[in-house]
């Protein structure tokens, strides 16, 4: 499968996941510059973390405007596999390819640490050999991570399943304390109506080998790449 | 003309930057502030006589970048250029 990691002035997470596709899975790497309009054919864009733009204005409010996002959102639109972590997941929602907005964490802190997430659907491509309601160990790792929509959106988001990753305990159990950031109904990561563009505040490229402390991470990759080759095969 | 944006957080929206300045200002015995709401000042400089025309145009500038409607609300005010 190719990857196509998009890489924009203050990107710090490309090369993680660079490193994970192409080392730790074998799988096809193309780094992205943000003017370039050319997606090079591939399969998969990743939006990483970082601070795009030096994150002027807001998160990812300038990063949209930058040529790669006009060949990603017109990619998104025809079905292509967008995946966007932190940053990123700010960049979708600036860019309009996910509904809401991240504000700045309840606590007014930036946070870093490992947290939990129960995954409540895996009948998409991001999250196949995922369980529903076993919980994932996934750092995180931001400013303003506290997902925000108004209650119209949010409605539509559950009865739509776009909530993908939801913030627990170590048990699965989702409630206010396991919240690191204040994110409305512990929201961590969610989908777009159409099952192909997955937004997340939390680093699956950060847990990829077992020396970096956990391996849940490997799940996103393997279930995109699994089902990556369903659909070249078929 | 001259454009004098202000980006502020919707009421609805948590802004713990706002409440940490209410704190801080309560605790040094201004305990009249009952709320804090941290925004955004931009001064734009327009090439634009106008001022129905820059309305106009600042009003598009807001809602498609300076401002993100889902969290925040804008207001502006045109200053005309000093006469010289």
């Amino acid at each position: 499968m190719k990857f196509g990691v998009v890489v924009f002035p203050g990107t710090w997470s490309d090369r993680d996941f660079g490193w994970v596709i192409d080392r730790v899975l074998g799988q096809e790497l193309r780094y992205l510059w943000h003017k370039d309009r050319d997606l090079h054919g591939v399969d998969c864009v990743v939006l990483p973390g970082g601070f795009a733009y030096g994150d002027y204005l807001r998160c990812g409010a300038i990063a949209r405007f930058s040529p790669v996002m006009e060949s990603v959102r017109d990619f998104a639109d025809h079905g292509g596999l967008v995946l966007g972590s932190c940053n990123g997941f700010q960049v979708l929602c600036e860019s309009g390819l996910l509904p809401g907005a991240l504000l700045r964490n309840r606590e007014g802190r930036f946070v870093c640490q490992w947290s939990h997430l129960v995954c409540e659907r895996n009948d998409l491509v991001f999250t196949g050999l995922m369980t529903v309601g076993k919980p994932l160990r996934i750092p995180i790792s931001h400013g303003q991570g506290n997902y925000f929509a108004d209650p119209a959106t949010l409605s539509r988001l559950e009865q739509g399943g776009q909530v993908v990753f939801r913030y627990s305990d170590a048990e699965g159990r989702v409630s206010r304390g396991a919240n690191p950031n204040g994110s409305v109904h512990g929201i961590a990561g969610l989908v777009n109506a159409g099952g192909n563009v997955l937004g997340l505040m939390p680093h699956p490229e950060r847990c990829a080998e077992a020396g970096l402390g956990g391996t849940d991470g490997l799940l996103l990759f393997r279930s995109l790449i699994e089902a990556g080759l369903g659909v070249l095969t078929a | 003309m001259r454009a004098l944006v202000v980006v502020t957080p919707k009421l609805v929206v948590n802004d713990p930057q706002g409440n940490t300045v209410q704190q801080g200002l309560n605790f040094l015995g201004f305990t009249e502030v009952s709320r804090v709401r941290v925004g955004k000042y931009l001064e734009l400089e327009l090439s634009e006589a106008d001022r129905t025309r820059a309305s106009s145009r600042v009003e598009q500038m807001c809602q498609q970048l300076l401002a993100n409607h889902v969290i925040e609300d804008y207001r502006f005010e045109l200053e005309a250029d000093p006469a010289p």
